[in-house]
């Protein structure tokens, strides 16, 4: 048997079945009642006002046999940010559970069952660990239950050791495998009988493991995939191999919107292995997660598929399209950058007179930033596995949003959600490419077409690329007043970019509250006239998530931009900026104009000025801020707070006079709040860098005429170790007293600007569009 | 008839003979530990040794796949791929992991060339292997720390 078909067993397999599956020798926790999250928990803000909220049942995440073999469910999607890991040993760490006895069991897409699972927004660590930690502490409290009333003494003169129960006094010991089946006897607690083990009692929550800034820990990391993915036996959703499956591709329209107008499949058809072509139906713009159409390919292995498409004829009718097929990026930056001489729609103002300060301020400084579309690329392109069957639906799909790949096919075949199963598999990276799982529904549209014939729809790098839903290009123009003293009086921020609200309805052409928040609104100086601005921009191609979304040019253009203020003022850049953050305080989101926050609690999660002012101390002591540099060399600076974390980089570059960059070293300081599981943060921080350096240097879609320009790592660049920095150091703040913030994503944005400041600092070559490419020769 | 000789183990199939061995192995035998990244041998996910030498199995037509063939399933059973491999876990190089089977596939086969690399030489020969997750520092010191490691068959 395949390994994906043993997943798929033990995925359709109900927890009773399993026990009887295994012929008694399991006794699992099934208990009597558990009490849903009641109303008034289940709130506006964070985990409990997602849709699905948060589930603490012990009974949905917790198993364990009669051997000892703790299976602990992971509800959200692994796309290398390691939740697999972590949120598992969280519940194995407040369980008490020995390591080598713990097992992962991925959950199916089912928010009734398990709550939120759409994995975005760097939320998967700071909305599930309480609920992990509570349905560990319920499942170890009924094991102690169990021993006390074995052993007939009071539950308080137990106590749970590594796997095992103790009674203390009279040195009797039970193994949590040899209680499994009276503890699953036992009512749930409540929730306010738990106590959570205190921080000294923890193992492994909080701890440092494997390599710290070059130093190797004695505590070996643990990676609950690891040996599964050197050994090549991990399975993504490119590697779901059932019996008798079809293999397709499709051509999509080149332009987004357009149609087929006809097709001649006779070439196609005459190559060896294609068996079938079809139309595919495309949605009406906006297509949100919907498919784009095209005409699809179905053979008896990729490459046959592959090579049909190649010899698919097809006129593409342009006419739906709207003016889609006249956009070309160079064009649309031009169009942008006049746009920005004129005021756009106010989205922030601090009462002060911005025009007035403008005017009279002793220094007036002006930039322009560009950064331009960009692909997520994960490794593994988009691809999924549907399979029909007497009017059902099951996919195999390396997706972050498993609910809306339900509702995608549920949709688009005319099913019940209730009809429709989606196995999580593991993802070839996602950078929110894999939130939209338009790719599942295309799988779903084939397989209809092969009744009880599991069809695997693999999309090629060009595909991917062609067909991304692209990172909005933005331009930001900035003006800013300074006084005699160099200080800003003034500060204007106009900011224009398509929406991703474009994707789900006529395009608004404005930045929606999310997408201001994201670091434009929230911008933290303290500047007596502030007005941000954005007038409109309307979108040509499908503008979606990519990796800390909005905030990568925003971060871009204000970190650039006060740079430049540091230097008109003639002033140290971390100085400079230190001053200009103002005295500490915690600002509530409502006092900027955003209304969103992350979707998190603002008394819990103020955008908070000490925190961010020790982030930019950490790195940039950490780096040997202001010691001399040779020529050609440099430091820089950037910070940003994002996804409810903070986070500041500096990089030590050297740009040769062919023009040639090294990156020497780079120092990241990141709070985060409590860490749940640093060996892995370090990863994600490490990971940003190197994808920020690509930010900065390489990534770029451009179109002409509707269609973009590049299409495979020959043309779409993206760093190779050699771009890496020499060395990279990450400095996580010990802050265990705030509230948990994300990861995945806020170590990038502050990378680009950085990195461009860095340049500055070694060359004097001020970047003001990305990315640099060959910019720095010449 | 294309007859293959893959992790010591012969394979005889009708296939076409420009069909890349990327897609024999992945498809046809089943063997999905070598993957699919760009289809120009630009990434490097597809890479397997071909009578030692790493090669990219997705521009590599079925045809000419006439030498030893050795794929990441054989390499917890290589002396070399096995230290790769265990220096991975130890440094926790992976993310996603995705590339990270065509990245050992070329870290094993500098070092069965080159025991003992220079840095520079590491760099060098991993520049061909794409990480979108950017876990290159990771991956060189895991390199590093295998080449430390005493080779046992």
């Amino acid at each position: 048997m395949s390994r994906a078909e043993d997943t798929m067993q033990i995925a359709n397999v109900s927890r009773r079945g399993l026990l009887k599956g295994l012929a008694g020798a399991s006794a699992l926790l099934l208990a009597a009642r558990w009490d849903p999250a009641l109303a008034g928990e289940q709130a506006q803000f964070g985990a409990g006002a997602m849709p699905g909220g948060w589930v603490d049942d012990p009974n949905v995440f917790i198993q364990i046999a009669s051997d000892g073999v703790v299976t602990i469910v992971n509800n959200r999607s692994e796309m290398g940010q390691g939740i697999r890991t972590s949120l598992v040993m969280v519940g194995a760490d407040e369980l008490g559970a020995d390591w080598e006895q713990v097992r992962v069991h991925q959950a199916d897409g089912d928010q009734d069952k398990y709550g939120n699972q759409n994995t975005d927004g760097s939320r998967s660590m700071r909305h599930w660990y309480d609920p992990m930690r509570r349905a560990a502490a319920a499942a170890r409290l009924m094991l102690e239950q169990a021993a006390a009333k074995e052993w007939d003494v009071p539950v308080h003169e137990v106590e749970t050791r590594v796997h095992k129960i103790v009674h203390k006094s009279s040195g009797k010991e039970l193994g949590f495998g040899a209680l499994a089946e009276a503890a699953s006897q036992l009512e749930v607690p409540g929730r306010n009988a738990l106590v959570l083990k205190a921080d000294s009692e923890l193992r492994f929550i909080g701890k440092e493991s494997g390599l710290v800034n070059g130093e190797l820990d004695s505590a070996p990391p643990k990676a609950i995939d690891g040996r599964d993915i050197v050994t090549g036996q991990a399975v993504f959703g490119a590697d779901i191999d059932l019996d008798d499956t079809l293999y397709a591709v499709i051509a999509r329209p080149p332009v987004y919107g357009a149609k087929v107008k006809s097709f001649d499949d006779s070439e196609a058809l005459k190559v060896r292995g294609v068996e079938k072509v079809m139309p595919i139906e495309g949605a009406q713009q906006p297509a949100g997660f919907n498919p784009l159409g095209g005409v699809a390919v179905v053979a008896s292995n990729t490459w046959a598929a592959m090579e049909g498409r190649k010899a698919l004829k097809i006129d593409w009718d342009n006419g739906p399209a709207d003016d889609n097929a006249t956009y070309t990026t160079d064009t649309y930056r031009k169009s942008l950058e006049k746009a920005a001489e004129s005021p756009g729609k106010v989205v922030r103002e601090n009462g002060g007179d911005v025009d007035a300060a403008l005017e009279s301020a002793d220094k007036r400084v002006s930039a322009t930033y560009y950064m331009p579309h960009m692909a997520q690329a994960p490794m593994e392109p988009p691809v999924a596995t549907v399979r029909i069957r007497d009017g059902k639906a099951e996919a195999w799909a390396p997706v972050q949003n498993p609910r809306a790949t339900r509702d995608g096919i549920a949709d688009r075949l005319g099913m019940d959600r209730s009809e429709v199963t989606v196995h999580v598999t593991l993802l070839g990276g996602g950078f929110g490419r894999k939130s939209k799982p338009d790719f599942v529904t295309e799988a779903a549209i084939v397989a209809e077409a092969f009744e009880g014939r599991p069809v695997k729809l693999q999309w090629s790098r060009e595909d991917d690329i062609h067909h991304s839903y692209f990172h909005a290009v933005t331009v930001d123009r900035m003006d800013a007043g300074l006084d005699a003293d160099g200080k800003a009086t003034a500060w204007r921020h106009r900011t224009l970019s398509p929406s991703i609200g474009s994707l789900f309805a006529p395009d608004p052409k404005h930045l929606q509250e999310f997408e201001q928040g994201m670091g434009l609104n929230t911008m933290p100086f303290d500047i007596p006239a502030i007005r941000l601005e954005n007038p409109p921009a309307p979108a040509h191609v499908r503008i979606g998530w990519f990796r800390a979304v909005y905030n990568l040019p925003h971060a871009w253009a204000i970190q650039s931009f006060a740079h430049e203020l540091a230097e008109a003022a003639g002033k140290d850049h971390r100085d400079y900026v230190l001053d200009l953050l103002g005295p500490d305080r915690k600002i509530g989101n409502l006092t900027v104009g955003d209304g969103w926050n992350y979707g998190e609690d603002p008394d819990k999660y103020p955008i908070d000025i000490a925190r961010m002012r020790r982030v930019i101390e950490r790195a940039t002591d950490e780096a040997g801020w202001g010691r001399e540099t040779d020529k050609g060399r440099g430091l820089g600076l950037a910070f940003h707070h994002s996804f409810v974390s903070y986070a500041a980089i500096v990089f030590d570059v050297e740009v040769d006079d062919e023009g040639q960059l090294t990156i020497h070293r780079a120092d990241i300081a990141f709070d985060c709040g409590p860490q749940a599981n640093p060996e892995r943060l370090r990863s994600q921080l490490e990971g940003a860098c190197v994808m920020g350096i690509g930010i900065a240097m390489q990534n770029e879609v451009t179109f002409e005429d509707g269609v973009a320009q590049q299409g495979n790592f020959d043309t779409y660049l993206i760093p190779r170790m050699p771009d890496a920095p020499k060395v990279l150091r990450v400095h996580l703040i010990d802050n265990p007293g705030d509230a948990m913030g994300g990861a995945g994503e806020p170590g990038l944005p502050p990378v680009a600007p950085a990195l461009c400041n860095a340049i500055h600092a070694a060359t004097g070559k001020r970047i003001r569009r990305l990315p640099v490419g060959d910019q720095l020769s010449g | 008839m294309i007859s293959l000789t893959i992790n010591g183990q012969k394979h005889d199939m009708y296939v076409p003979e420009d069909m890349p061995l990327l897609w024999v192995l992945r498809d046809v035998i089943g063997m999905k530990g070598t993957k699919f990244g760009c289809g120009i041998s630009q990434c490097g996910a597809c890479t397997v040794h071909m009578d030692g030498e790493a090669i990219r199995s997705c521009a590599t037509p079925v045809s000419e796949a006439t030498g030893e063939i050795e794929t990441i399933e054989a390499m917890a059973d290589d002396g070399v791929g096995r230290n790769v491999q265990q220096a991975w876990l130890d440094l926790g190089v992976a993310q996603c992991g995705y590339c990270q089977t065509g990245q050992i596939m070329t870290a094993t086969a500098l070092l069965k060339k080159t025991p003992k690399p220079e840095t520079q030489e590491i760099v060098d020969a991993m520049a061909g292997n794409l990480c979108r997750c950017g876990t290159y520092n990771r991956i060189l010191a895991a390199i590093e720390k295998a080449a430390d490691m005493e080779v046992s068959q």
